[in-house]
């Protein structure tokens, strides 16, 4: 029997590792659209402020990136050791992406990287503004990927499961990469790296006003990156409206859990916090229309017919398919050499039920559940704060076109807080998106008690100390830097 | 028209010169070299393992579909 130590100590090494790649990844991707804006005006207007500028954030964008390389292959680690079953169950759905991904990243980052450090004297000025932006453009391109993946396993379509295998093989790429889930997906977590970059440029130029230094140059930054912050907030929240049909439509139990709504139906209550309800607003965000359904945890539990006359399973009926997928699964690998044409025969049962396999694994329905809290308040703490950071993005921006901002000390000191909270509203949206979708490990198909190599909870439980203690030395490392290196400032100003 | 010799020289010197004239990218270089010798010299030697590394695909396939039934057994029989 798998024990649920190991289960838990896995998950939380994964959620670990992945927290700690999410540090890195929101700031590459906003950093290089802003310092490839200022690279522009600089191309644009040939003002040699802009030039420094964006070489500043550059040298920024060059530390965190430096830091973060690689720490998605420590994913990839944990996927082949801890999560094997998983690995090979998924097939080349999950191979195809990550594959083209790692070209990308290797080919268009190594080499556009290169010449955006080393060609400033070098190129011509159109080639290097090209490789800054091919630079933030490949960045893009491989988180496209690697959400593609994800996308995948938040609601599996374009793929056949074929029990000879044990794969899932890929039927239709086309479906896979267009997967609404995975579009998604990537723009809305894209784009809130803008608003982390945006952030993180207004925190560390606001710190240079409040020590009266640098206020060119600090001004003209919190210009820059509030503009392209509310562009992403705008965007992040349109997508995030995307985001919340997909999930009403594809992981309502996840949507149910996030809004501890334990008994849906028409007109459901969105909630604020516990006891504060907008009425009907839950069914606006998952519908689109103020009399949609939306299904509670009980219903989905319990099984229901929606208004327009569609029955939903209950977790027993789904359990009894998965049981079923699961015995032929059994049957059809114990005969599928000696007696072909009844495994034939076994492999229909399997693939009439296969869209609740992993219902199979599932001893008690209450396991379909994810816990609650850790979806209910993450939800409010990223949207909460997304609201927050939009407002104050805009009071900026507002002051600094009115040309007060250098003398508002408190707007400043909000600044400087609002690095962690960005970071903070990032991290919690992905706890919704990957605690919310749990016991599955890939949606329906595979639960984690399922995906999950057997080894012992003793050896996961020590390289998760390892990856702790590690990896708070490389932030620390990074941070220091990355400080030493704001210290010491673009040095834009001096003689102005 | 550069000869594709030449072309190669030219990028050649191209990094050859940007790491040559590096200044704060030295210590960034130092730690990503000790993180990629930490990640695959330790990490990887020594506790990621990959379960299925050494097996053929049918090996793999009957190991990982032997896993699944094994669980099947525990979850269904044990009902």
């Amino acid at each position: 029997m798998v024990e649920t130590t190991l289960i838990d100590w896995s998950r939380a090494q994964f959620a670990l590792t992945a927290c700690y790649h999410w540090v890195f990844v929101p700031l590459t991707l906003g950093l290089a659209v802003i310092m490839a804006v200022m690279e522009t005006i600089y191309v644009v207007r040939k003002d040699e402020f802009w030039k420094k500028a964006s070489q500043f954030w550059m040298k920024i964008f060059g530390i965190n990136f430096a830091v973060g390389i690689a720490t998605g292959l420590i994913l990839e680690f944990e996927f082949g050791t801890n999560w094997s079953n998983y690995s090979w169950f998924v097939g080349d759905i999950f191979g195809a992406p990550l594959a083209i991904e790692g070209i990308i990243a290797f080919f268009m980052e190594a080499t556009f990287v290169a010449v955006m450090f080393f060609g400033w004297d070098k190129v011509s000025r159109k080639f290097h503004l090209a490789s800054t932006w091919l630079t933030g453009i490949g960045a893009t391109i491989s988180a496209f990927w690697i959400l593609v993946a994800n996308g995948w396993m938040q609601h599996p379509v374009g793929m056949e499961f074929n029990p000879d295998t044990v794969r899932n093989e890929m039927v239709d790429f086309w479906a896979v990469v267009t997967n609404p889930v995975a579009v998604t997906k990537f723009f809305h977590s894209v784009l809130s790296g803008w608003m982390t970059g945006a952030i993180v440029v207004i925190g560390i130029s606001c710190w240079y006003l409040l020590r009266k230094r640098e206020t060119r140059f600090a001004l003209a930054s919190i210009r820059v990156a509030a503009a392209v912050g509310i562009i992403g907030t705008f965007a992040v929240m349109f997508t995030g409206d995307r985001s919340g049909v997909h999930v009403a439509r594809y992981q309502p139990m996840k949507l149910a859990a996030a809004e501890g709504l334990m008994d849906g139906g028409r007109r459901a209550p969105f909630s604020i916090v516990p006891g504060i309800e907008i009425p009907g607003m839950l069914s606006i965000l998952a519908t689109h229309d103020i009399d949609g359904y939306v299904p509670g945890i009980n219903d989905l539990l319990d099984g229901y017919t929606d208004p327009d006359g569609n029955e939903h399973l209950s977790a027993e009926a789904k359990m009894y398919k998965g049981e079923t997928a699961l015995r032929a699964f059994r049957v059809y690998r114990k005969i599928k050499d000696k007696a072909p044409k009844a495994a034939a025969e076994v492999k229909k049962v399997l693939d009439g039920n296969m869209e609740y396999f992993g219902y199979g694994y599932i001893k008690d329905r209450n396991e379909l559940v994810p816990n609650i809290w850790l979806v209910y308040w993450p939800f409010r703490i990223m949207v909460g704060l997304g609201g927050f950071l939009l407002l104050f993005m805009v009071t900026v921006l507002f002051f600094e076109r009115r040309g007060k901002i250098a003398d508002m000390k408190w707007l400043q000191r909000v600044a400087l807080l609002s690095i962690p909270l960005v970071y903070l509203a990032g991290q919690a949206g992905w706890v919704v998106a990957e605690v919310g979708r749990q016991p599955w490990a890939i949606q329906d198909l595979l639960p984690v008690n399922a995906a999950i190599s057997s080894l012992s909870a003793g050896a996961v439980k020590t390289t998760f100390f390892i990856f702790v203690a590690v990896f708070t030395l490389f932030l620390a490392i990074e941070l220091n830097i990355m400080f030493k290196a704001i210290r010491k400032g673009p040095g834009v100003d001096e003689g102005q | 028209m550069l000869c594709i010799g030449e072309k190669l020289k030219s990028i050649w010197h191209f990094y050859a010169d940007g790491f040559r004239n590096m200044t704060w990218g030295r210590s960034l270089w130092v730690l990503i070299i000790l993180k990629l010798f930490f990640l695959f010299a330790v990490l990887r030697l020594f506790f990621f393992r990959p379960v299925l590394s050494g097996k053929s695909d049918g090996e793999k396939s009957d190991f990982v579909g032997t896993s699944l039934i094994e669980r099947t057994e525990q979850v269904i029989d044990g009902k």
